[in-house]
């Protein structure tokens, strides 16, 4: 079983984002940037269905500049087989990211797709439900648990409501969620393996496709900031001012 | 603007986690929005017909009856064609996010999600959403005439109360594909309301302890309030309260009138699940906890101390 992941480069979770100084985007001087760690947690569960025999290659593609390469890199220091870079310098809305994947995806014919059920930059949740409408795919968003047997996936999923299961023949495409599994730390020999594994660059028209962004990020600014109130000394100042002067109880 | 509102159900019965759409398309497209509610035998739709819209369409289907997105875009999508919807709208839950970008990709329609505002400049339109973990605000422009969207809940509030609108019952497209099949469901429920839609809502952090302690602390306390129940992502991890209590960035995100939190430190990722609500109690021993900052009223004290004289004290005097 082939298994395709999708893994995108953003700024690094714990980096300090803030807007830049025309309002545009945010200040990019000097950030730290990853692996989006939904993409991560993907990533993880990949190749411990390799790890488990379940799965016999596992193929990192990004998208994005040529920096997207250290991503790359990184997950090929993890335990991916082989990676693919789709190198564009536009910016691209999910619709466009999805047709893109879904022409790597057919290129590819892997199983399974695995990717982060969203990147931590612009949190919009899209392009893994969206691929597999594209590809007219089954699809389970919000991982917490893959089980893969006799050519189907039973996913449990993270709703609002609880923890739901579903199962679906393969291929399909799963999106994960935090708690799929805890991603393993890169070690020295992965990263030196990860030297000679193969990474391949095409760009979008290699593959076919034109993209057409039709939604853009214009303005960026910080949410209207929340003041401190007040200390109180125990909850019976504290009972007689939610009720007298917040009115909430 | 012609608007379709993709009700949320379980398949079996309509949510009121609708009415935000419902109160989003009151405020941008009054006269001209219809709601599409999805499943198979459905129970609740009335709770959908007195908010002016100007259909109430109900689509029942054996093979609709439990909530999977490969069974339900289909539907929607056919719907969305059938009326011309120029927006298809849903709350941003994760029933929406689930459905709505499949909707998407089957439409092949740009898409925002979650947003706060919406209006319209030069024939485009301009929303406003929170990124980076809602960390800053993005101000994102759309071009063409369709877009799918995902509103934010708090946002957008309740719908004033309207006209009557007729119920229709309409046909399943006879292709629905059946791969996914859906198994069970665990957790929900317990008595309280609904996180999301909660006034009051109650959280705990790690200290905590276990899920015993939990319960009789903060479920005592949101009891006492009638509210609902919260957690960090730290106490769903170590296992102390269920996953689906967890607000913050990869949990849920809320805005009741009063949110109480206990012994939860105030990440940035917890901040971005409730921020927004009216007023902020915090109880914490760190007076340097980062969630004062954003208190409206704090309390530095050991909450097996407080929260239970707190809850006494509540429940006593009525409220």
């Amino acid at each position: 079983m082939k298994i395709l992941v999708s893994v995108k480069r953003v700024p690094d979770p714990y980096a300090k984002i803030s807007p830049n100084a025309t309002g545009t985007d945010i200040n990019r001087d000097g950030l730290q940037m990853a692996v989006n760690p939904f993409d991560e947690i993907a990533l993880e569960e990949a190749i411990r269905l390799k790890e488990a025999g379940k799965a016999t290659e596992v193929v990192a593609v990004s998208i994005g500049g040529a920096e997207s390469q250290e991503q790359l890199r990184t997950a090929l220091a993890m335990g991916a087989d082989r990676a693919i870079l789709v190198q564009t310098d536009e910016t691209l809305d999910a619709p466009s990211v999805a047709k893109i994947l879904a022409a790597v995806y057919r290129r590819e014919q892997p199983h399974l797709m695995l990717m982060g059920k969203q990147a931590i930059d612009m949190d919009e949740n899209q392009v893994g439900q969206m691929l597999a409408a594209i590809l007219d795919l089954p699809q389970a968003t919000f991982a917490s648990k893959i089980t893969i047997e006799n050519g189907s996936a039973t996913v449990e999923r993270e709703t609002d409501n609880g923890i739901e299961t579903i199962r679906m023949p393969l291929p399909a495409i799963i999106t994960a969620d935090l708690r799929l599994n805890e991603p393993r730390y890169v070690a020295l020999t992965g990263i030196v393996r990860a030297r000679s594994k193969p990474l391949e660059t095409i760009t979008p028209a290699d593959l076919g496709v034109q993209t057409r962004t039709r939604v853009r990020l214009t303005q960026v600014e910080a949410p209207p900031a929340r003041k401190a109130g007040k200390r109180v000394s125990d909850v019976h100042e504290l009972v007689r001012l939610l009720r007298e002067e917040a009115r909430v109880i | 603007m012609k608007v379709l509102i993709v009700a949320e159900t379980d398949g079996g019965r309509v949510s009121e986690k609708t009415l935000p759409a419902i109160a989003f398309a009151q405020q941008k497209s009054p006269e001209t929005f219809t709601i599409l509610a999805i499943g198979d035998n459905l129970q609740g739709v009335e709770m959908l017909t007195g908010y002016g819209a100007q259909a109430v369409l109900t689509v029942n289907h054996p093979a609709l009856a439990k909530p999977l997105a490969e069974r339900y875009a289909p539907v929607v999508a056919h719907y969305a064609q059938q009326l011309g919807a120029d927006a298809i709208v849903a709350t941003t839950t994760t029933f929406s996010r689930d459905l709505l970008a499949r909707v998407a990709g089957l439409l092949d329609a740009p898409m925002l999600s979650d947003i706060t505002a919406l209006e319209s400049a030069n024939g485009k339109l301009v929303a406003k959403r929170p990124i980076y973990s809602a960390n800053l605000i993005g101000t994102f422009e759309v071009e063409g005439s369709h877009v799918v969207m995902t509103v934010r809940g708090p946002a957008w509030g309740k719908p004033e109360p309207k006209g009557a609108s007729p119920v229709q019952n309409a046909e399943a497209p006879a292709d629905i594909p059946t791969r996914s099949e859906w198994l069970s469901l665990q957790g929900g429920g317990g008595g309280r309301p609904d996180l999301t839609q909660a006034r009051v809502v109650v959280s705990g952090g790690r200290p905590l302890k276990d899920p015993e302690t939990f319960e009789k602390y903060i479920g005592g306390l949101a009891d006492a309030l009638g509210g609902a129940v919260g957690a960090t992502r730290a106490a769903v991890d170590s296992g102390i309260a269920p996953n689906e209590l967890q607000v913050g960035q990869t949990g849920k995100t809320v805005a009741p009138e009063l949110y109480i939190a206990v012994a939860v430190s105030g990440s940035v990722q917890h901040l971005a699940g409730m921020k927004d609500s009216k007023v902020i109690v915090a109880i914490n021993t760190d007076p340097e906890a980062p969630i004062f900052q954003v208190a409206d009223y704090g309390l530095v004290a050991d909450l097996y101390q407080v929260v239970p004289e707190l809850t006494e004290l509540l429940k006593n005097s009525g409220s």
